[in-house]
């Protein structure tokens, strides 16, 4: 509770007084309850923040169409090498993340080998611009998945490994066939893992700048680069301190909504 | 700074194309520097020696200059030397990026513009700002960068940049050649200055010593023999080329990093009220991260 009360709540509620601060860097701001600087935010940055939304979205649908295989495979048909497999997932991450993105620039560029795969299957139209996916959308959403796919693989796998293997077998028994089986009993016994995996890579995405800095044009910025300029360029405080709640709040909106859908025990994992 | 309390550092180096620089002398967060321990202050180049933000030097000394320019990769395009090619180039589509400096971007475009980037008018301010907008929405600029174009540059992912002068010895790529555009290019310095509680005897001293010739042109050069590499940007202190010349000849004679009185006189500064202009600055970042 302690640790809760220093490391969260306290920088958050003074986050809070600062985003109704108003004021200028040249004269040091003031409490004035200015609620005003959620409104210029919400008007002003609307773009950034559903591009954001976006961006973090379609990044965690590919994480998880990429994701869901390997580790169904890892889980049931790993055996001895399923150590080294994990490991081989987490490998990437003994690599800083700055350096794993600018490696993207690298991959995707103009005269690469994926621009150049995707330009003989006519492709490149469609995910690039004027014949670049560098400095593209396509290149954000690339980084953004790449850098958050461990974070959907582990906990996927950890409930795909927890399922009892005689559960398939009863079903294959009761004339289920292997797809039935998967969808009536092996997905929904994964599903814990599939919302934890789809939180933890849809929360940091959202609030992501380095990929959109990095990879992103001058049309692909996402709120975390607005709230980061704000900050640290403009310091303009209190307009990135009201930003990061708008940005809090549509996030906290987002989970509650899913919650509700999926419902709340396969959040807790109490399902299993 | 504001409460009177020291940050902790004796000496920040701010450049004088922000508006932190200024801000930080009008509000007194500066110590004034011991010149008793500076005698090598003499060797501060003639053009350095009375800013409009500290004409005495009383507060602040210069640690290196850059130019602002354009860079192009010539195996990729004919030789880019004007901001109307680099803007309006249909072959440079979504081949070039622009920095997102506002006060290099903007003296470069105003320059182009026919304007005069040292009193910026909201008439000018806007001319330039619009034409750096359509260029960026049209997909002609790829994207607003610091230093990190080089790299694309070299690879041949981007074919030109707006670019500093001294980010280009230092990819020492042979295809890359920087120019100062038709118009004039931007110069800036970067100030040596000591925060509000910093020990100013001890930062003193040490501009003292980088204001020694010899221990300025190794900086500024490097020495390949011991392995040191150099900054490679622009020295203010008289006599330091003669040394950069000793330690690492190719680099001593770069016209990029000693440049010539012809080229610097093609150089401007960005008008510093444009640079506290909250407006000005609002709308720039706005479309840097658009």
């Amino acid at each position: 509770m302690l640790w809760l009360a220093i490391f969260f709540v306290v920088p958050l509620g003074y986050l809070a007084y600062q985003s109704l601060e108003s004021g200028n860097v040249d004269f040091g701001y003031a409490f004035t309850w200015a609620w005003g600087n959620y409104w210029t935010a919400i008007r002003d940055y609307r773009t950034q923040f559903i591009r954001s939304i976006e961006f973090a979205g379609i990044a965690t649908v590919i994480a998880f169409v990429v994701s869901y295989p390997v580790a169904y495979w890892i889980a049931f048909r790993g055996g001895r090498w399923k150590n080294l497999l994990l490991l081989c997932i987490i490998a990437p991450f003994f690599v800083t993340y700055l350096i794993r993105t600018l490696a993207w620039e690298t991959i995707l560029s103009d005269h690469g080998f994926v621009v150049r795969t995707l330009g003989n299957l006519h492709l490149l139209g469609v995910l690039g611009q004027n014949g670049h996916i560098l400095s593209t959308g396509t290149a954000v959403v690339a980084g953004i998945t790449y850098n958050f796919l461990p974070f959907m693989a582990l906990p996927l796998y950890v409930s795909l490994e927890q399922i009892d293997p005689r559960l398939i077998e009863a079903a294959e028994d009761l004339y289920a066939n292997k797809i039935r089986a998967f969808l009536r009993v092996t997905f929904p016994l994964s599903l814990p893992g599939v919302v934890a995996g789809t939180l933890l890579t849809f929360i940091p995405a959202a609030g992501d700048f380095i990929n959109a800095q990095l990879l992103g044009g001058t049309q692909n910025h996402m709120i975390g680069n607005v709230i980061q300029s704000k900050f640290l360029e403009l310091s303009d405080y209190p307009s990135a301190a009201a930003m990061s709640f708008i940005l809090m709040g549509a996030i906290l909106a987002f989970v509650a909504i899913y919650a509700f859908v999926v419902g709340t025990e396969q959040l807790t994992g109490t399902a299993l | 700074m504001s409460r009177g309390q020291s940050t902790g550092r004796d000496i920040v180096v701010l450049t004088d194309n922000d508006r932190y620089l200024g801000l930080m002398l009008k509000q007194g967060w500066a110590e004034k520097l011991d010149k008793s321990a500076i005698p090598n202050i003499k060797n501060l180049i003639d053009v350095q020696k009375h800013p409009s933000f500290d004409p005495n030097r009383d507060y602040t000394l210069p640690w290196q200059s850059g130019m602002t320019g354009i860079a192009y990769n010539k195996t990729l395009t004919d030789p880019v030397l004007s901001i109307d090619d680099l803007f309006g180039n249909p072959k440079l589509k979504g081949k070039i990026t622009c920095l997102n400096d506002i006060g290099d971007a903007m003296t470069l475009v105003m320059l182009s513009n026919g304007d005069d980037p040292a009193h910026v008018t909201d008439k000018t301010w806007n001319a330039a700002f619009n034409r750096i907008k359509q260029a960026s929405d049209s997909g002609q600029i790829r994207s607003f960068t610091g230093n990190d174009y080089g790299p694309p540059l070299a690879r041949g992912d981007l074919s030109a940049a707006m670019s500093w002068s001294g980010d280009i010895p230092q990819l020492a790529s042979p295809h890359i050649v920087w120019n100062v555009p038709k118009d004039g290019g931007a110069i800036w310095t970067d100030n040596m200055l000591i925060p509000k509680g910093g020990d100013v005897y001890t930062a003193s001293v040490y501009m003292n010593y980088v204001y020694d010739p010899k221990v300025q042109g190794l900086m500024e050069a490097g020495d390949p023999s011991r392995n040191i590499v150099g900054i490679y940007y622009i020295p203010p202190v008289k006599g330091a080329g003669v040394w950069a010349k000793k330690f690492n000849p190719p680099v001593g004679s770069n016209p990029l990093i000693f440049p010539s009185t012809e080229t610097l006189n093609k150089m401007h500064l960005f008008d510093n009220a444009a640079l506290n202009n909250e407006k000005y600055l609002t709308q720039w970042n706005n479309l840097i991260s658009g």
